[in-house]
């Protein structure tokens, strides 16, 4: 019987990967839920801020920020958010293909992107491949508060406001619901204001009073809108992570499963072989004396 | 007559009710709303926002900055979870930016598409393999 223990300590190690597959699947189910609420409790900031945004667009500004008017196209600076960790099937892969595609894109009308990644993945991804770094943050953890994300974008405004880039990306995957992640490209400078819905039925004949002044409000509007978009686009990220390692991980248990029941057939067969044969030697031992 | 409030922030919604009236700290000054009040919007300091629902009831919030904007019936308080200041913003970027450096010590500045497609391709077999596989044995 010694093909017999190999298949046993073969079926053995596969129940203990399966212990752990199962382990991670519910530690991803009970974080997917955390991280969901955390994603939805974003959700009314940015509805706010944007809009105010669309207010701001539809009243008469007097003063015209760069942010909202667009230029030629040279250079692009491109946020991209991906997870720190691996084992959550093609939820970065299918990002990262996504952006490569943008990339090539913009490469064949002669535009240059500069890249800047929240997330260990998308740091080691595009460092591998020589893309144009210019800055990265990882390690967020599953709570990323706001202030971690600040310099990141802070790179990319100056940069916009210096004139080095002249639009802004964002790519990082959508929640559609737990089994669908999907990525998408949203641009974040200029601001498109057309997108932002609800008009005010006065017109356009209005302005804001503004205190201190409209540069230094708008500003500071401006900059917390961005901001809010790509914290909203990180907590996103990070439930689409979970959802997607949930899923993945099951798909693992279950493989296990049905490879431990392959297995144990096998053995089965071959135990009852080696029975058989032992009988028929005894038998046929017996007949011979 | 009363006003609506919104006080948000980033990480999450903090107040949302009428109130009769409400008091924030303006970056020029404190300011009170009370419905009607002309198309306004302004930064604030850190410091408190009270919320008057009645005379007994008020609501007092404390924020560490943020920005106020005024319609004639809703009053939106973006409050920020981060203290903000020039310096800090200035040394976050910086660290951001030798995060990239360190990640890239041998760039050439030109995207190797082929190692990129060649490593998402490979990515993509496992996982259709895997697909598969799991096909086969459910």
């Amino acid at each position: 019987m010694a093909a017999g223990k190999e298949i046993r300590t073969q079926i053995a190690s596969i129940k203990n990967t399966q212990k752990i597959t199962r382990a991670m699947e519910m530690v991803a189910a009970s974080k997917m839920r955390k991280t969901k609420d955390r994603m939805q409790a974003t959700r009314p900031y940015s509805k706010k801020i944007a809009q105010i945004i669309s207010h701001l667009a539809q009243a008469k500004t007097e003063y015209q920020h760069p942010y909202l008017t667009g230029r030629e196209v040279k250079r692009v600076g491109v946020i991209v958010i991906s997870s720190d960790r691996g084992l959550c099937g093609g939820l970065n892969s299918n990002l990262f293909r996504m952006a490569l595609k943008q990339l090539s894109l913009w490469e064949k009308e002669n535009i240059e992107a500069d890249l800047c990644t929240i997330g260990g993945k998308g740091t080691s991804f595009f460092s591998s491949i020589n893309a144009n770094l210019v800055a990265q943050i990882a390690k967020l953890g599953d709570t990323p508060h706001l202030n971690d994300i600040i310099g990141v974008i802070k790179v990319m405004l100056d940069a916009y406001d210096e004139g080095k880039i002249d639009e802004f990306y964002i790519f990082s995957n959508e929640f559609v619901n737990t089994m669908t992640q999907e990525p998408v490209m949203e641009k974040l400078l200029p601001v498109e204001a057309g997108k932002l819905e609800e008009p005010l039925g006065s017109g356009g004949l209005w302005d804001y009073i503004y205190e201190p002044e409209a540069k230094i409000v708008l500003d500071s509007l401006l900059l917390r809108y961005i901001e809010s978009i790509v914290y909203q686009g990180l907590v996103e990220n990070n439930a689409c992570e979970q959802a997607a390692r949930m899923v993945a991980m099951k798909s693992a248990s279950d493989n296990a499963g049905n490879l431990i029941d392959e297995l144990q057939l096998v053995y089965n067969k071959a135990r009852q072989a080696a029975i058989t044969q032992e009988i028929s030697e005894i038998v046929g031992g017996a007949a011979a004396v | 007559m009363s006003i609506h409030v919104d006080i948000v922030s980033a990480e999450g919604e903090i107040y949302s009710g009428s109130a009769e009236m409400v008091f924030a700290p303006a970056e020029m000054g404190e300011v009170g709303i009370a419905p009607q009040h002309a198309p306004f919007i302004t930064k604030l300091n850190q410091g408190e926002v009270r919320v008057k629902v009645s005379e007994e009831e008020q609501y007092p919030f404390y924020i560490s900055g943020g920005l106020l904007e005024v319609q004639p019936h809703i009053v939106t308080i973006l409050a920020d979870t981060a203290i903000r200041a020039k310096d800090i913003d200035e040394a976050a970027a910086l660290e951001a930016k030798a995060k990239a450096e360190e990640a890239l010590k041998d760039k050439t500045g030109k995207i190797d598409y082929a190692t990129a497609q060649a490593r998402l391709a490979e990515a993509m077999m496992q996982l259709r393999t895997l697909d598969r596989l799991r096909k086969r044995g459910g």
